[in-house]
């Protein structure tokens, strides 16, 4: 055996049977058939603090135009939702899906005592903290150390890129970060790989050494089920060729294929708008939306929209004022997105943003978003979000 | 005690208060009494040079024309270069002083100088988009780290990087700005629970006008400081920021916090509170002496227990520093080494907050641990990358402006990349001595005990070279 491959990180190796200690077998050994009964959360993340003003544009409000003298979006261009608000022209793409009702908009959700800083502020939106409170555990990884009827795999979250974002890591259990399935699953055929886990009974203790062993086991038997379940499924949509719809490809190859994953995480960058805001921001407005009708749709003509729902947020929006450079600066409250064939409350969940009520030139939020965290755990997850969320959030009823 | 016992004990006294140690130190030091060899590691780590990467008047003269540019309403074309330029360069200095850093600590002779400061590093955690500030307080924490706490603690409180990240600059009189009384207590010093939000308040107060000046000097300004009576822990005056420090320290729970903290960091994740009480103590009674306390603790029996031993997971920088220090790699693109760090969930002066890095099993997932486990052959093998790491959220304005007009936001579609990086094996294989089996290589690189799958896979002769990549490559090799 040349177990040298892994280590020489050269390139192919023939997938061989991989060894799965007996106490894995039941995972992989699981009929297909109850899949339908399967519900996924797929968590859209725009990394930067996405503007969402001129995303879900109050094109109905004077206060708009005054703040925003050179990046107001005008009336004329924008896709009219309702008499106050309307999308982004870049997002015209989604107006056919909202149109369908698979479109929730739920506007200023924050929390209290925003916090400015990127990373803190997406700190606190992956870790379902308090502003003051610092959490070294992710909302969805709490979700899989509850250890419920549905997140017992080691699968049961994944992240489409290559490291595995803090929402998704609990205390004892985490989820899987991967850009590409057959490169996981290469890797851990790999024979040095192999042969570390061969036969391993002495490492499954609960000590550190023994979680090393029991992450490598996981990882292996889960790529192997991942590539497994997925291989035979050849999507036939086509999807923009971008690097985000790439992710959301991956996505519904992996829930139309039906894999027993629940939590899918991804995530487009770039949207910290300072400078020249518009075209940035449209471009990037236009490959989510692009990204998202495929995707959408693609998962209509799977029938899998009914069972699947997606969120998607950014840590922050930006300031009601545009800045001197036709850019916006970080800001407090922004709306969130939330997709399905299930939506209770399909089109604009609640009141536009009030304009003329903000906090020193910031927007006041309207709902914590550990609401619509605690909505989803509760309605779509089946946990009881206290358990998760360390206090009881009302939930909403848009799901 | 047998001298195999000795030799296990100062290599894992090594790899815990240093990044490990060379075979010829080993074999030296092993013919010692530890208490000795502690001594020596205590002595040999009194050099604090600072690092001197970031220039401080070429630094001031960014901030300022910052400064002035960002006040200015309309920017001609050519000020709004400027203001990109400098935001470009400081991102520059800012890699090349965590290259700087890690460098250090690979070549250091003090190792237990520059651990101590990865220590205070991740105690102190901080932010700075100011590459002088964000030097600053790391030769703040490397100057004092071996000391006295109470200096160091005073200085991390005056250090403009502290007072920028906590908002002390905003903490005035009459419109007080809590979150560095909160933090100094809750994370710095007493732990959650061992105060009020009473004592937060009057502790804000009695900070409020420390500052930093435009030369990024600590700065006193009484007319923004509230100078009338504050009541903390049942104590009345009119209390300045360092009556607030010294009440703190009178008290023995910031003595078991640290010496807790200490313990989870070099000795075990999950505490002996038995063996922590007896560090406070001592920490305590030698009114907070650094030094006092390391040694303590490294010449406790306990230290050197099996279930202390080989049981603890590399941080990132551990396991980066050690590898790199062991087989004498250089970089020929220090680049990578931010990247490494970025894709292991451990980017120096990069904290995810101000609680710093939870360490032990939170630095494990599926993808970084098969990272961890293929960097080795990448570093000693020059393999080739194909991996990329997350942005930092605070590179998204530079995505933003770079990325964002093009389909390629997210895409991945860079040229292949190698680590480019040489391991100096003749001078590796140099210090080892004549004849020496893989499986004594085996005994000396690994910190867990030897199973018997292990022996089984060492003990074909592959020769030195191959059997140490074979071995850094392994699970066991993650834990020191």
């Amino acid at each position: 055996m040349n177990r040298r491959n892994f280590l020489r990180n050269t390139g192919f190796v023939a997938a061989g049977s991989l060894f799965v200690p007996a106490f894995m077998k039941p995972l992989e050994a699981m009929a297909l058939d109850e899949l339908s009964l399967y519900k996924n959360l797929v968590v859209v993340q725009l990394s930067g603090g996405n503007d969402g003003l001129n995303t879900v544009v109050p094109f109905g409000n004077d206060i708009y135009y005054q703040k925003r003298k050179s990046i107001a979006i005008q009336p004329n261009q924008v896709i009219k939702l309702n008499d106050m608000q309307g999308l982004n022209p870049n997002m015209a793409a989604l107006q056919e899906i909202y149109d369908q009702g698979w479109m929730t908009i739920i506007n200023d959700v924050g929390y209290p005592n925003p916090d400015r800083s990127h990373f803190r502020s997406m700190d606190i939106w992956q870790t379902g903290s308090d502003s003051n409170q610092f959490l070294s555990t992710g909302w969805i990884g709490r979700y899989l150390d509850s250890n419920c009827q549905t997140c017992k795999f080691p699968y049961t979250a994944i992240e489409v890129d290559d490291s595995l974002s803090l929402a998704l890591k609990g205390q004892s259990k985490k989820g899987i970060a991967l850009k590409d399935p057959n490169a996981l699953f290469r890797n851990t055929n790999d024979p040095f790989f192999k042969s570390m886990i061969q036969n391993d009974k002495d490492h499954l203790d609960e000590d550190n050494l023994g979680y090393l062993y029991k992450t490598m086991i996981e990882t292996s038997s889960s790529a192997q089920y991942i590539q497994n379940t997925s291989k035979i499924y050849q999507s036939k949509a086509t999807y923009p060729a971008t690097g985000f719809s790439n992710q959301l490809k991956t996505v519904s190859k992996f829930i139309s294929s039906g894999l027993k994953t629940r939590v899918y995480y991804v995530s487009l960058s770039g949207f910290d708008t300072h400078v020249n805001q518009t075209n940035q921001q449209g471009n990037l407005l236009k490959q989510y939306s692009e990204g998202m009708a495929a995707f959408l749709k693609d998962l209509k003509s799977n029938n899998k929209l009914e069972d699947t729902l997606v969120i998607t947020f950014s840590e922050f929006g930006r300031r009601v004022e545009q800045n001197a450079s036709n850019g916006t600066d970080h800001g407090t409250a922004n709306n969130m997105f939330v997709f399905g064939g299930r939506l209770k409350k399909k089109g604009i969940f609640n009141a536009a943003p009030n304009l003329s009520d903000l906090d020193t030139g910031d927007l006041k939020y309207q709902l914590d978003f550990r609401q619509v965290y605690g909505t989803i755990l509760d309605k779509w997850l089946d946990v009881n979000n206290a358990d998760i969320l360390n206090k009881k959030f009302n939930t909403l009823d848009f799901i | 005690m047998s001298a195999k016992d000795n030799f296990l004990k100062v290599k894992h006294l090594y790899n815990r208060a240093g990044f490990g140690i060379s075979y010829p130190d080993l074999q030296k030091l092993s013919k010692k009494n530890i208490n000795k060899v502690v001594d020596g590691l205590l002595k040999s780590s009194k050099n604090d040079d600072d690092i001197t990467l970031v220039n401080g008047v070429e630094s001031k003269r960014q901030l300022l024309a910052q400064a002035g540019l960002y006040s200015k309403k309309d920017l001609t074309d050519e000020e709004k270069k400027m203001r990109q330029e400098i935001v470009r360069m400081q991102n520059e200095v800012s890699r090349d002083l965590n290259i700087g850093w890690v460098s250090k600590m690979i070549n250091t002779d003090a190792p237990l100088r520059e651990k101590m400061t990865l220590f205070w590093h991740g105690h102190f955690a901080c932010r700075s988009n100011n590459p002088y500030f964000a030097q600053q307080l790391n030769n703040i924490q490397r100057a004092h780290g071996l000391g006295s706490f109470k200096t160091l603690l005073v200085e991390v409180s005056k250090s403009p990087a502290m007072l920028q990240y906590l908002n002390n600059q905003q903490n005035r009189k009459g419109k007080p700005n809590e979150n560095f009384a909160r933090e100094l207590m809750e994370l710095f010093t007493l732990g959650r629970g061992n105060y009020s939000e009473q004592d937060i308040k009057e502790s804000a107060r009695s900070f409020t006008g420390w500052q930093y000046d435009r030369d990024g000097s600590f700065i006193f300004r009484p007319n923004l400081h509230d100078d009338g009576t504050k009541t903390f822990f049942g104590k009345i005056g009119n209390f300045q920021g360092e009556n607030i420090i010294d009440i703190i320290l009178e008290k023995s729970e910031t003595a078991q916090f640290i010496a807790r903290k200490v313990y989870k960091f070099f000795v075990n994740d999950n505490p002996n509170e038995t063996h922590v009480k007896e560090l406070a103590t001592h920490f305590y009674n030698s009114k907070y002496d650094i030094s006092a306390l390391m040694q303590k603790m490294f010449t406790s029996d306990w230290f050197y227990a099996p279930e202390n031993v080989g049981t603890k997971i590399k941080s990132p920088a551990e396991f980066l520093v050690g590898l790199s220090r062991e087989f004498y790699v250089t970089y020929n693109k220090p680049q990578v080494l931010i990247q490494l760090q970025s894709s292991l969930g451990q980017y120096l002066f990069n904290p995810p907050n101000v609680a710093g890095w939870p360490g032990g099993q939170s630095w494990i997932d599926s993808s970084s641990l098969m990272l961890r486990m293929r960097i080795p052959s990448l570093v000693l093998n020059d393999g080739e990358i194909d991996f990329s790491g997350k942005a930092d959220p605070e590179d998204e304005a530079v995505i933003a402006l770079s990325r964002a007009g093009t389909n390629n936001a997210n895409a991945s579609n860079k040229p292949k990349s190698y680590v480019n990086a040489n391991a100096n094996w003749p001078k590796f294989l140099d210090t080892l001595p004549k004849g020496l089996t893989p499986l004594e290589l085996t005994e000396f690189l690994l910190q867990p005990k030897l199973n018997d799958k292990i022996i089984k896979m060492v003990s074909d002769n592959k020769g030195l070279r191959s059997t140490s990549v074979e071995i850094t490559s392994m699970p066991e090799y993650q834990l020191c």
